[in-house]
């Protein structure tokens, strides 16, 4: 009959059309900015609530809410990082529907107490997320590592060293607890401290970002130890030939040095007026105390580079 | 022993959201039918013939008085092994086969294992089902998912068969093959209890009827005592177009053609009818008495707004 | 007697297969699959628990979902097709009807879940490598889901005796809510004063306990379960069941089926 054939071919276009404008359609929606999406709200911020609605299938909730914090915290830094409003009630959220989801205490003390643009910089909730963890979680030592780690940031070193010691008697406690409890009590504020501390997180952590992190803090540490160790011979440099050296290379050439030293990302280390030695790249090299050059403002986000 | 006993069955239903309005189903209804006899239950949609059938069966209580089916009581578990049931437009699990339709009814029954499989041949082949055995019964036609419900009612062998409008939906095909059944079954020493409003095949096949009407009981007995019951009537057939004025006045419908008219009148009408063409001098051809059927029995006792709801007699 | 039953339940067990619900099995396969293939890739640590967590979880809601389904129209549907009268005019008692009905609702989802099962542990397998003994709480997870289930079809069963599908499901699923909030509704029957206390009690223990019945979470950190606790949740759905199924029977014993 040609009215059905009709209507069949009008059906048709119909359709493909309809669905091919709808897939254009939600391209450009997922293009809209940030704020417009909906990606950012909590609709359901109670963790009290959750529980409740999820009628017994807390765990895999808590599952569903720690993917979403993966995903929400890699997903803001990628974008230039801010102030990660939703990471706190993210991790509460999945830490309450499931106590011993053991990654999200790591995860939290981590990037709760790192600074802005960086983390969330909230060093309260990152200690109220890991007690919290550590009551729930009695037999674990990683958690008092974490706890430790934060008092630590904080420089609260008698906190560090107290939580160090009470994961240190914790059953299978990695023996490193004992020697950081002891280091941490006697040389809180040291370099070598905060290298075996970040070496601790290096190889303990399973998670990318957290090695990442860790990594681009022991990177930190090598140049603030350089720092000052070239800075002291370009002043012994000076004493010597009376003039500041322009260039590590006047150095070489007058047989003061093997060779330009590098920084942990292999590129040169500069010299600025004055005796200063500053690294050339000072937005690959977040963290720094030292070697960054005159009048220098950090980037928004510090690259997180993989970790060698 | 009487094969089946109802001793005033009562049923009144309480409707209504609050159960306030009463309606009686059944008013307390006697009746026996007897071991060996095909008994038909007539009555117009309505009259409760279905109640009585499902209060037999066990499905609805009484609100009053009791029934024995081959002396036991109607919980009676033997006394069910002994009994077949066939509901109105029976229906049957989609997904099931015949076979396994009257495997599974088999099972329940109680029949001995050893002997299902036989049995459940036995039955598919008195049917005629034997054919389409295997097929799901929702791709089977309306008659052959009613020849399957016969085929579960009789598969146990049982000795009474109760049957809930067994001819509603067949074609005449059909309702030829289960009268042909109901008398095999007779023959083989059954009691057959059924349930119609065809009152043709009710004639043709059973022994005895009752007449149910509104929940009330209008009539038992065989199907000549009954139809003698009512008064006969003649047909009178004269060789004229002219009606004479003493029929005329009778109201009687005449019916002319060609040069005869004819007249049905009741008998008792006879003389004067043929005294009145006497008069006018009119040459009778004929005077017939006309046999009553089930159905002038049926008006006579329920009036004619009863006959409106039974279908006709005359298919 | 117990012949009956149990041709009553191979009955209700064929028409279920038959009315593709396992077809439920192939949903399920697909979800497990892709499940295990892509939690590794979004490595976010903790592959193995996301596998049992939605594993469990997914068994326990399709079970439900097909408990609740099937079960509103087990006796409702054997009315309205007449196919029931045909089952009651034989030396069938109709206390024998229910239980068979129910034995072979039940007995479709323990099939059922047992394949799930052998899903759970692929994926477990494909994830972790290889197995350890804490895996066998799994087991015990999926054995308390069963329970689940035979508490919620006798409940299913129950309503669908006495009134229409759509209210029977209802009324399940929201047993099945009420049912995971039996802790909660003892706080504050502990809390509660005078009538609002009564009530509380009453609904507390009235209600079925699911909350108990729910080890997922437990299961996927590896921790086992309490050989008491096994013991005692067997023993209360055995009996809380029985006790729906005697109200089934009541109802449906003195029920006119019109």
């Amino acid at each position: 009959m040609i009215r059905s054939r009709q209507v069949t071919a009008i059906a048709s276009t119909i359709l493909v059309c309809s669905m091919a404008i709808a897939a254009l359609l939600l391209r450009k929606v997922d293009q809209a900015p940030p704020a417009a999406t909906l990606q950012q709200m909590l609709y359901i911020s109670s963790p009290k609530l959750l529980k409740r609605l999820c009628l017994g299938y807390e765990g895999l909730l808590a599952d569903i809410y720690w993917t979403r914090t993966v995903q929400y915290f890699g997903g803001k830094h990628r974008q230039g990082g801010g102030t990660y409003k939703l990471l706190w009630p993210l991790l509460n959220i999945t830490t309450q529907l499931d106590p011993h989801l053991i990654p999200a205490y790591e995860f939290g003390g981590t990037f709760l107490i790192a600074k802005q643009p960086e983390g969330a910089g909230d060093p309260g909730k990152a200690i109220k997320l890991v007690q919290y963890g550590t009551q729930m979680n009695p037999n674990d030592w990683h958690l008092f590592y974490d706890l430790a780690f934060i008092y630590y940031d904080e420089k609260d070193y008698r906190h560090a060293a107290d939580a160090f010691l009470r994961g240190s008697q914790l059953p299978n406690a990695h023996p490193f607890l004992k020697i950081m409890a002891a280091q941490m009590a006697q040389h809180g504020g040291d370099l070598k401290t905060a290298r075996m501390m970040w070496s601790a997180t290096y190889q303990t952590s399973h998670d990318k970002m957290i090695q990442a992190n860790a990594a681009a803090h022991l990177m930190a540490i090598q140049v603030d130890e350089d720092v000052p160790a070239l800075e002291e011979l370009v002043q012994t440099y000076r004493d010597r030939t009376g003039h500041f050296p322009q260039t590590f290379s006047e150095m070489v050439s007058s047989g003061f040095m093997g060779g330009i030293p590098l920084d942990p990302l292999r590129h040169p280390y500069r010299l600025e007026a004055g005796g200063r030695v500053v690294v050339s790249d000072p937005d690959d090299l977040p963290f720094l105390d030292e070697g960054l050059p005159r009048g220098y403002v950090a980037q928004a986000v510090p690259k997180l580079s993989p970790a060698n | 022993m009487r094969a089946i006993e109802i001793l005033g069955l009562e049923k009144i239903y309480n409707a209504g959201f609050w159960r306030k309005r009463s309606k009686r189903a059944l008013r307390p209804l006697n009746l026996a039918v007897e071991d060996g006899e095909i008994f038909g239950f007539l009555g117009p949609n309505g009259a409760g013939k279905t109640t009585t059938l499902k209060i037999l069966m066990g499905l609805v209580f009484p609100t009053g008085g009791s029934a024995r089916i081959l002396g036991m009581e109607l919980d009676d578990p033997r006394m069910k092994a002994q009994i077949g049931f066939l509901p109105e437009q029976p229906y049957f699990y989609d997904h099931v086969t015949a076979r396994e339709l009257l495997r599974y009814y088999g099972q329940l029954s109680g029949v001995d294992p050893k002997q299902l499989s036989r049995k459940v041949d036995a039955a598919l082949e008195q049917v005629k089902l034997s054919g389409s055995a295997n097929v799901q019964l929702r791709k089977l036609s309306k008659g052959m998912l009613q020849r399957a419900g016969i085929a579960q009612a009789i598969l146990h062998d049982p000795k009474v068969v109760f049957l809930d409008e067994p001819m509603s939906g067949l074609d005449p095909m059909g309702r030829r093959e289960v009268r042909n059944l109901i008398e095999e079954l007779k023959a083989d020493g059954k009691t057959v209890f059924f349930s119609t409003h065809i009152l043709s095949d009710a004639e043709a096949l059973c022994d005895r009827v009752a007449i149910i009407n509104q929940g009330e009981l209008r009539g038992v007995g065989a199907v000549a005592e009954l139809t003698a019951s009512v008064h006969g009537k003649v047909e009178i057939v004269w060789h004229s177009i002219a009606i004479p004025a003493g029929i005329r006045s009778m109201g009687a419908e005449c019916h002319s053609a060609g040069d005869t008219t004819r007249v049905i009148l009741p008998e008792e009408n006879q003389d004067a009818a043929l005294e009145a063409l006497r008069r006018e001098h009119l040459r009778l051809i004929s005077v017939v008495p006309v046999r009553t059927s089930l159905e002038d029995y049926f008006v006579a006792q329920l009036g004619t707004s009863a006959k409106s709801e039974a279908v006709s007699s005359r298919t | 007697m117990n012949a009956r039953i149990l041709h009553i339940a191979t009955n209700t067990f064929r028409e279920a297969v038959r009315d593709r619900v396992l077809y439920n099995l192939i949903a399920f396969a697909l979800l497990m699959s892709a499940a295990a293939v892509l939690v590794g890739q979004i490595s976010i640590q903790i592959e193995k628990l996301v596998v049992i967590n939605l594993g469990l979880t997914a068994v326990s809601l399709f079970g439900i979902v097909i408990a609740i389904f099937i079960g509103i129209g087990l006796v409702s549907k054997e009315i309205d097709k007449r196919t029931l009268y045909t089952v009651l005019s034989r030396p069938v008692r109709r206390w024998e009807f229910i239980a068979g009905k129910f034995l072979g609702l039940a007995g479709t989802l323990v099939v059922n879940t047992f394949f799930m099962a052998i899903g759970v542990f692929a994926a477990l397998a494909y994830v972790s490598h290889h197995l350890e003994s804490p895996d066998l709480g799994v087991l015990v997870a999926l054995y308390f889901i069963v329970l689940q289930f035979v508490i919620i079809t006798a409940l299913a069963l129950f309503f669908s005796s006495f009134s229409t599908p759509i209210f029977s499901a209802i009324f399940a699923f929201w047993l099945f809510v009420i049912g995971n909030f039996a802790q909660d509704l003892r706080n504050f029957a502990a809390m509660a004063h005078g009538t609002a206390r009564l009530l509380a009690i009453g609904a507390a223990y009235l209600v079925p306990n699911f909350s108990a019945l729910n080890v997922i979470s437990q299961v996927a950190h590896g921790e086992p379960v309490p050989h008491r606790l096994i013991l005692l949740n067997t023993a209360y759905v055995l009996v809380y069941s029985a006790a729906v199924l005697s109200g089934a029977v009541l109802i449906f014993e003195r029920r006119n089926l019109k």
